[in-house]
């Protein structure tokens, strides 16, 4: 299974998302940001980082870098893309998904484990997934999701809420909501389902020495999907 | 301007130090090139004060590759890796602006290890403010976290570890001492001395602005009534530009191109062209013309004595300008030929095509000045003699919960959670241990790093504070598994020119050299900081070791948490019940005099060295030592991370139960180990001569000491993490 | 009465946000831009009613919080 990971200037998850996607059996390719083609992939994925500094706003930037144009072809043509953190701000600010990520309801960056519950696994993401709550590390300043209330029910009513902030029970109130994001959401869909957008960082969970190993789940799944 | 020497002394010379300028010129020097010497002769270029007695610390060993005097110092972690670190303070500057000062602070030790061709792969950080009821200091802290966060974190860079005090003498003059550990081949080292003649000097990175012009003499200059004038000095950080310079160099080092590179801290193209200059026993002509400014019409002065950061003065190969250009222009930094190295041994300026500088090198450098400041010797203070009613009178629980709340003491998970601490995917122990950990990425190894200090203790007895510190830095190594190979010293002290200020600085380092020299634990990097105080009040004398271990098989580090009940728990060390500048008698008793803890470096080192043949063993099941707070408190944080308790036996000790709970003594461990490994543990410790005895027993939810006191983990956690996080929302 | 106050970096004083979205708009075919900086914009609705006095009030609250006076600086553009 073929995967690339794109750099933007200060990406800087890019390596771990390299060393993740390798570990589970990817061959994945670095693409510059810079680059006009993205080479052969059945994965892409925008890393984490601070894409420009985050100066502006986050991910506005790299949305407009050259690849980005191949990357949303790539999309709607139903590949698939992922964006992680940095990656997720992205997608957002290249229209892919929908809302934005607003600065952290405590105004403070955070890193730290969270929980989070998959709501939807018809997806090729999830799908085949044998548990519904996996603990994932966040590291963010700007992870506060929002969007109208109009665009709220559509995402409702498309299935399109990837993964909610919970306890480890599951239960999703606003106590373990670590950003203030509407409805503690912590990633979201397109409509395809195909572009998954989220702020946690399953490469950080892929080995029982780190944070945990919840991410190596994610990963295996996900190869066994695509293939 | 015409140069007399009120001029001068505006610069911060000294009226002897004109006239040596005058002297070793020939001349009276033009405004350009007293700006030049001003900057390279103030304390924190020079080390005027300092180096006499900095001379005298050890700095060599087996797994020393670089010590003092480059950008970092370098150590051999083996199978051709090596590790380079270094720490830095940045005090000054982040009192007057605490987001951009330590921003900045960090930037440029990250840049001092990446310059040396370490990719960075851990950063500490030292924090010291002022009293929590100082009005100042909310913000000063949350200013801090906030800038060291802000650069750390988009570099991309973990913050693995670090230490946060409060103390009234900090009130004026906060510190921020930061520190960074970069990976690199010991056959790709990169250093600052240049080589050959008419090799081009290149400029690389952001543009010169009007930034910081003399923050090097600033950092210098005691802070009083005047401190407002001094601030359009401060710089502004730009950690995405560094973080595409890092890449850049990085990408540029891969191949043989650079004959010597050399970060452009403090001082800027001054102290960088001249350190260059210095090394390669060379001259360096530059054409400021060429120098990319942000700025219109800025002046040969402006330009040399600049502070903007995120800047880098190479020498390149002759005929590598184009390869390294195609470099920089992709990462889009700036590239400018600017110079080349010539054979006449000065630093030559020209601008608007007429020579602007002309100074020989050697007298930048070498005759520099350097003082035998008078100092003052301290007494070691007189015991106090505690009343045993006072103590009798006392809850132990009570006390504990004081202590545990104790600003010095609490958690300080609000501050390392705005830490990115698990980017790059290799850190294997977070902030809140006693040393953060990271892997060798791609190996089985992982380097321990920590940062101490023990301001109080120096303040009471130097000698006795400075071996302390370094004493702390070692067991805190030991407690992960990591085996100790060399430190760095942020030196934080008054002013040099104050005999009792002095005294404590020459004292202090008095007492690192002889706790690093008995513990084979060299000091290969650091930097000085004088004049930390405000009108007359210095600060505590504050020395920041940052230490530095290996574990050659991460599966075998260690953590503090208490891992399983029945297990045994035991101390090692002994515990003489020295209450004397503990936290409790400072804070409890309110009695602020008295000798800190003695430290025995014998019992140091064989209590060290016998608990890593335990952990080699496999017998170690948790550790922790034992520091402010005493034994209580160590053996509390290991009850909350592990979610266990302890049921303490009745100690058969002749001290009273008080003394044996929060004194200090120092060479002390907390060690948990299977009941089935009893004896062979015990017999190792008999073997090497280690006092030790059992503590208690792991048990469920809940603390018992001595069958009386009972406290559950959820009343200890409440007492220990609740403190800054109130603070910082109160 | 409404004051709105615009805060900037000083002139002389970096400003890595201005540089990276101009050398952005450069990338994306803005060809014509000699410079940018960035600031901070307020609005701020004040109880006094007298222009001159409303003008030192949120003078005040500039000098005070809202610029830092080591990097930044103010100006108050606008009062009705």
């Amino acid at each position: 299974m073929k995967s690339s990971v794109i750099t933007f200037p200060g990406s800087n998850c890019d390596r771990d998302m390299h060393v993740a996607l390798k570990k589970f059996g990817f061959n994945n390719k670095m693409v510059w940001h810079n680059d006009n083609e993205l080479p052969k992939s059945d994965l892409v994925v925008l890393p984490g980082g601070f894409s420009y500094g985050d100066y502006l706003r986050c991910g506005s930037m790299a949305s407009k870098s050259k690849i980005m144009q191949s990357v949303i072809n790539f999309a709607k043509s139903g590949g698939l893309v992922m964006g992680i953190c940095n990656g997720f701000q992205i997608l957002v600010e290249s229209g892919l998904v929908p809302g934005v990520l607003l600065r952290n309801k405590y105004l403070e960056f955070i890193c730290k484990n969270v929980f989070v519950k998959i709501k939807n696994k018809n997806n090729p993401y999830f799908k085949n997934l044998d548990k519904d709550i996996f603990e994932f590390h966040i590291a963010h300043n700007e992870g506060n999701y929002f969007c109208t209330g109009d665009q709220l029910k559509e995402i409702e009513d498309n299935n399109q809420v990837a993964i909610y902030y919970c306890n480890d029970n599951g239960k999703t109130d606003e106590t373990f909501n670590p950003n203030g994001s509407l409805k503690n959401i912590a990633g979201i869909f397109n409509k395809e389902k195909n572009v998954l957008g989220m702020m946690p960082h399953p490469e950080r969970m892929i080995d029982k020495s780190l944070s945990g190993e919840d991410g190596s789940l994610f990963f295996k799944n996900l190869i066994n999907n695509i293939k | 301007m015409e140069v007399n020497e009120k001029v001068a002394i505006d610069h911060g010379l000294k009226k002897d130090e004109y006239k040596k300028i005058c002297t070793l010129l020939k001349r009276i020097p033009n405004l350009t090139e007293l700006g030049i010497f001003s900057a390279m002769w103030n304390e924190h270029c020079s080390y005027k004060s300092s180096r006499l007695h900095l001379k005298k610390l050890p700095t060599t060993g087996k797994k020393v590759i670089q010590g003092p005097g480059e950008n970092a110092g370098v150590i051999d972690i083996e199978d051709g890796d090596a590790i380079v670190f270094k720490i830095e303070s940045h005090n000054h500057p982040s009192f007057i602006e605490p987001y951009q000062g330590a921003a900045t602070g960090v930037g440029g030790i990250m840049r001092d290890v990446f310059t040396m061709g370490a990719r960075p792969i851990a950063n500490l950080n030292s924090i010291h403010f002022g009293s929590p009821q100082n009005k100042r200091t909310k913000n000063l802290l949350r200013g801090v976290v906030h800038g060291i966060g802000g650069y750390g974190n988009c570099m991309g860079v973990p913050t693995i570890a670090g230490q946060t005090s409060f103390d009234s003498s900090y009130n004026g003059n906060i510190l921020v001492n930061a520190m960074t550990l970069g990976l690199v081949k010991k056959n790709k080292i990169f250093y600052s001395k240049a080589a050959g003649l008419n090799k081009p000097v290149i400029y690389v990175g952001s543009k010169t602005g009007r930034d910081g012009i003399h923050g090097a003499s600033m950092a210098s200059a005691s802070f009083d009534e005047k401190i407002e004038e001094k601030k359009p000095t401060v710089q502004v950080g730009d950690p995405f530009t560094e973080k595409l310079l890092l890449e850049a160099c990085l990408e540029l080092m891969a191949g043989d191109s650079i004959i010597a590179i050399q970060d452009m801290g403090a001082a800027g193209l001054t102290s960088s062209s001249i350190e260059m200059a210095s090394k390669g026993n060379l001259g360096i002509e530059l054409n400021l013309n060429k120098v990319p400014c942000r700025e219109t019409k800025m002046s040969p002065y402006e330009i040399m004595l600049s502070e903007s950061q995120e800047r880098m003065l190479i020498v390149l190969e002759n005929g590598k300008e184009e390869l390294a250009k195609k470099i920089f222009d992709k990462w889009n930094l700036d590239f400018a030929v600017i110079g080349k190295t010539t054979k006449t041994k000065n630093i030559e300026l020209f601008f608007d095509n007429e020579q602007v500088a002309k100074i020989p090198v050697n007298t930048l450098v070498e005759n520099s000045p350097m003082y035998d400041r008078k100092w003052k010797k301290s007494k070691l203070p007189k015991k106090i003699k505690f009343e045993k009613e006072v103590f009798s009178n006392l809850k132990i629980k009570d006390i504990l919960q004081k202590v545990l709340s104790n600003q010095n003491i609490c958690s300080k998970e609000w501050i390392w959670q705005q830490y990115d601490h698990t980017v790059m995917g290799d850190t294997i122990q977070k902030p809140g241990g006693d040393s953060g950990v990271v892997r060798v990425h791609g190996t089985e190894k992982a380097v321990a790093a920590t940062v101490d200090s023990s301001a109080v203790y120096c303040w009471a007895h130097p000698l006795t504070g400075g071996k302390q510190v370094v004493a702390e830095s070692w067991r805190n190594l030991i407690s992960v598994g990591a085996t100790p190979i060399a430190i760095t010293n942020c030196l934080n002290f008054g002013s040099p020119e104050k005999e009792d200020n002095m005294g404590e600085f020459v004292e202090c380092v008095k007492g690192i050299g002889e706790a690093s020299k008995y513990l084979e634990f060299p000091v290969v990097s650091g930097n000085v900081s004088f004049y930390n105080q405000t009108k007359e009040v210095g600060i505590k004398p504050t020395p920041s070791i940052g230490g530095v271990g290996l574990i050659k098989n991460y599966k075998k580090m260690i953590t503090m948490d208490f891992k399983e009940i029945n297990n045994l728990v035991l101390i090692i060390g002994k515990t003489e019940g020295h209450i004397d500048q503990s936290l409790f008698a400072r804070t409890i008793l309110d009695e602020k005099n008295g000798p800190p803890p003695e430290i025995n470096l014998f019992n140091e080192k064989n209590n060290g060295q016998s608990l890593l043949s335990l952990i080699e063993r496999d017998y170690i099941k948790s550790a922790h030592d034992i520091s402010l707070g005493g034994l209580i408190t160590a053996v509390s944080k290991m009850c909350i991370k592990g979610n266990k308790g302890i049921k303490i036996k009745r100690f058969k000790s002749l001290i009273s139960e008080i003394e044996y709970l929060f004194s200090e003594d120092q060479g002390r461990y907390i060690i948990e180990i299977d009941p089935k490994n009893l004896k062979e543990v015990t017999k190792i410790l008999n073997k090497n001569s280690v006092h030790h005895e059992e503590l208690g027993i792991i048990i469920e939810k809940e603390m018992i000491i001595n069958e009386k006191t009972k406290v559950t983990i959820d009343e200890l956690k409440s007492y220990n993490t609740n403190w800054l996080t109130n603070f910082m929302s109160s | 009465m409404k004051v709105s106050a615009v805060i900037t970096l000083k002139k002389d004083v970096l400003d890595p946000q201005g540089k990276i979205i101009q050398q952005a708009l450069d990338g994306m075919g803005f060809k014509d831009i000699n410079e940018i900086r960035q600031g901070k914009y307020f609005e701020i609705d004040v109880k006094e009613n007298d222009p001159k006095k409303a003008h030192k009030i949120v003078e005040d609250m500039c000098k005070k919080l809202l610029a830092n006076l080591v990097i930044e600086d103010y100006k108050i553009i606008g009062i009705n």
